[in-house]
């Protein structure tokens, strides 16, 4: 019975990995070609690169606004400093404008402004869609370019991802989860059905899946495991898969170094459509079929 | 001067790049892994580990005696951390951004401050090789404050490598602000041109000097050549696909090591990118008076009085 995944109702499942660039979203977008009546979603919302290679006909365009920014009327401004005592980003300058990098949207200034010089729109720090492509529907987004709030976009594609399938009675979600373990990580895994974490037998993708499971682990998320080009190096993937074991994930099969996952990311495609039969193509469908089982679909 | 070493999409090779980098230098020369989330540069330098700190940030704790249940704490919060309830006042520590506005809205002077743990920072050496790096606590969501205290290390006097975190939001921009140069290192396919993109905007957004290093360059196309050609971005050094290089960094072992040649290659890329980057004589007290260093008083300043 897998890893206590339930059994019935909609289940998500998330790609992450610790490490960036072991092959995430070439494994998610094979799935795509795979897997039946799902919502796909990207959940890699600051360098999101699914549509990529599923060339989305985007059929909802929504703005993503979340959080304020200070900004301060010089007319009424009388300098009196109080704003630079407060700010604790050092984020107004010493003219008395506000660094819209460096502003953290506290509001600190704006509710201690005895002149009330200082306005708090709201920001507009990102864009999310929801498009169709010839794998299904999926919803994605877009983060401004050093912008803040991504946990938030995250957590809304995702719930905008559920909406979409209970709307079409699918039973699958598959999403593309975002390197690292902070804050878009954790808006990505919770309350997920289970996380496949992808890795490659070298030190750092060893120490960062570690930290990665660990982060499943304490947001009580099951997670499994499988290692990408793992013939680069064999005895660190045994290594690897001991330490997944010991860290309670279940171990899924291997996929070799293949030249194919760059070659079909360059044309666009799926591995599969870029050859019905390689030897990488071969394991990610072995991995899918592990899953299913897994999943108890 | 200061180098951050960035990227946009993970994977392609910036703790490769950082690391080797810093070991290629002749003179001393201080490696910060602001990564983070998910720091690996020690695993290559092998440092000798000489200490531990515990970083925390400022989060409220009200002192039930004094408050009166006025609720301007709840008012001024922008991020949830504390409201009142009914009869009791309630913190979520874990949304708290650390901003003050609660204890200095608060009349009865009921709120003080706690530290929450963000994790730690490990410093260490290895021959003239300073190394700092931070390991955000599993769990904790918010890592900028970690990276700008991993930078608050920066010694003015030294060459400063940063290895940064993958993406273009704000744990990154904590990464690159203040740097004298960012080098970007991508991959020539669709997936690293699309992120490098993005990377490039944040540092013109930062306005600090930048140029491009390939990796595993002959695997892919050419188009991040071409956007590099079209946007006057230099190329300072191309890396190709090597299973030699790839299964030594499997082994934690650096490239200039099991492949001395390489060593003048990233000593000739920091001196493409000294020139570049321009920094004028820097005075030894205060660390200004160097190109795009502007913003490197800031940091220091905010190592005092516990601002950010």
């Amino acid at each position: 019975m897998g890893v206590g995944i339930e059994r019935f109702g909609m289940k998500e499942l998330v790609i992450i990995s610790g490490k960036g660039g072991t092959g995430k979203t070439s494994i998610l977008a094979a799935f795509a070609a795979l897997a039946e009546n799902k919502v796909l979603c990207d959940a890699d919302v600051d360098a999101a690169d699914l549509h990529l290679v599923m060339a989305p006909t985007v059929e909802e365009h929504h703005d993503f606004q979340s959080g304020h920014m200070a900004i301060i009327d010089q007319d009424k401004c009388t300098e009196c400093d109080l704003c630079r005592n407060l700010c604790r980003w050092n984020a107004i300058s010493e003219d008395y404008r506000v660094d819209p990098i460096q502003c953290e949207g506290c509001g600190v200034c704006v509710y201690f402004c005895p002149e009330e010089a200082i306005d708090f729109p709201l920001s507009t720090c990102g864009e999310w869609f929801i498009s169709d492509t010839r794998f299904g529907p999926m919803v994605h987004a877009r983060l401004g370019i050093a912008e803040e709030n991504s946990g938030k976009l995250v957590t809304l594609v995702r719930q905008e991802a559920k909406k979409l399938a209970e709307k079409k009675a699918f039973d699958l979600i598959l999403t593309d989860g975002p390197p690292g373990i902070g804050c878009p990580v954790i808006a990505s895994i919770g309350g997920a059905s289970a996380v496949l974490i992808v890795t490659e037998p070298t030190v750092s993708g060893k120490h960062d899946m570690v930290r990665v499971a660990q982060l499943a682990a304490h947001f009580k998320v099951p997670g499994m495991i499988c290692v990408n080009k793992f013939d680069l190096n064999p005895e660190e993937t045994q290594i690897i898969e001991d330490v997944a074991r010991e860290n309670d994930l279940v171990v899924l099969s291997r996929i070799p170094f293949d030249p194919i996952f760059t070659k079909a990311m360059v044309q666009g495609q799926t591995l599969f459509e870029y050859n019905t039969n390689s030897e990488a193509g071969n394991a990610v469908r072995k991995i899918w079929e592990e899953l299913m089982v897994r999943m108890g679909s | 001067m200061i180098i951050s070493i960035a990227s946009g999409k993970g994977g392609t090779g910036k703790t490769m790049v950082a690391t080797n980098l810093a070991l290629s230098m002749d003179s001393d020369v201080q490696l910060l892994d602001c990564d983070v989330e998910e720091p690996n540069a020690h695993l290559f330098i092998h440092p000798a580990l000489e200490g531990t700190e515990i970083i925390t940030t400022p989060v409220p704790q009200v002192d039930e005696d004094k408050c009166t249940l006025c609720g301007k704490c709840g008012e001024i919060c922008q991020f949830k951390a504390i409201l009142v309830i009914g009869e009791t006042v309630l913190t979520f520590h874990e949304l708290c951004h650390s901003c003050g506005g609660c204890m200095a809205a608060c009349p009865e002077e009921a709120i003080t401050e706690i530290g929450r743990d963000l994790g730690i920072i490990e410093r260490g050496h290895r021959n003239g090789l300073d190394f700092v790096h931070g390991r955000l606590r599993v769990g904790e969501a918010m890592s900028p404050p970690l990276i700008r205290k991993v930078r608050s290390h920066t010694r003015p006097d030294t060459l400063t490598i940063i290895d940064a975190p993958p993406g273009t939001s704000c744990p990154v921009i904590a990464a690159m602000q203040g740097a004298d140069f960012v080098l970007l290192v991508t991959e020539p396919t669709p997936f690293g041109l699309y992120d490098l993109k993005l990377a490039v905007g944040a540092v013109k957004i930062l306005g600090i000097p930048c140029g491009l290093l390939i990796n595993r360059s002959d695997m892919g196309d050419d188009k991040v050549k071409e956007y590099a050609h079209e946007n006057d971005l230099p190329i300072l050094m191309e890396i190709p696909f090597d299973r030699r290089i790839a299964e030594a960094y499997s082994r934690g072992k650096a490239l200039v090591e099991v492949m001395p040649e390489w060593k003048e290659k990233f000593f000739e890329l920091y001196s493409r990118i000294e020139e570049m980057a321009m920094p004028t004589t820097p005075s030894p007290l205060t660390g200004e008076g160097r190109g795009g260093g502007g913003n490197r008083k800031i940091w220091h300043e905010r190592t005092r009085d516990h601002k950010w």
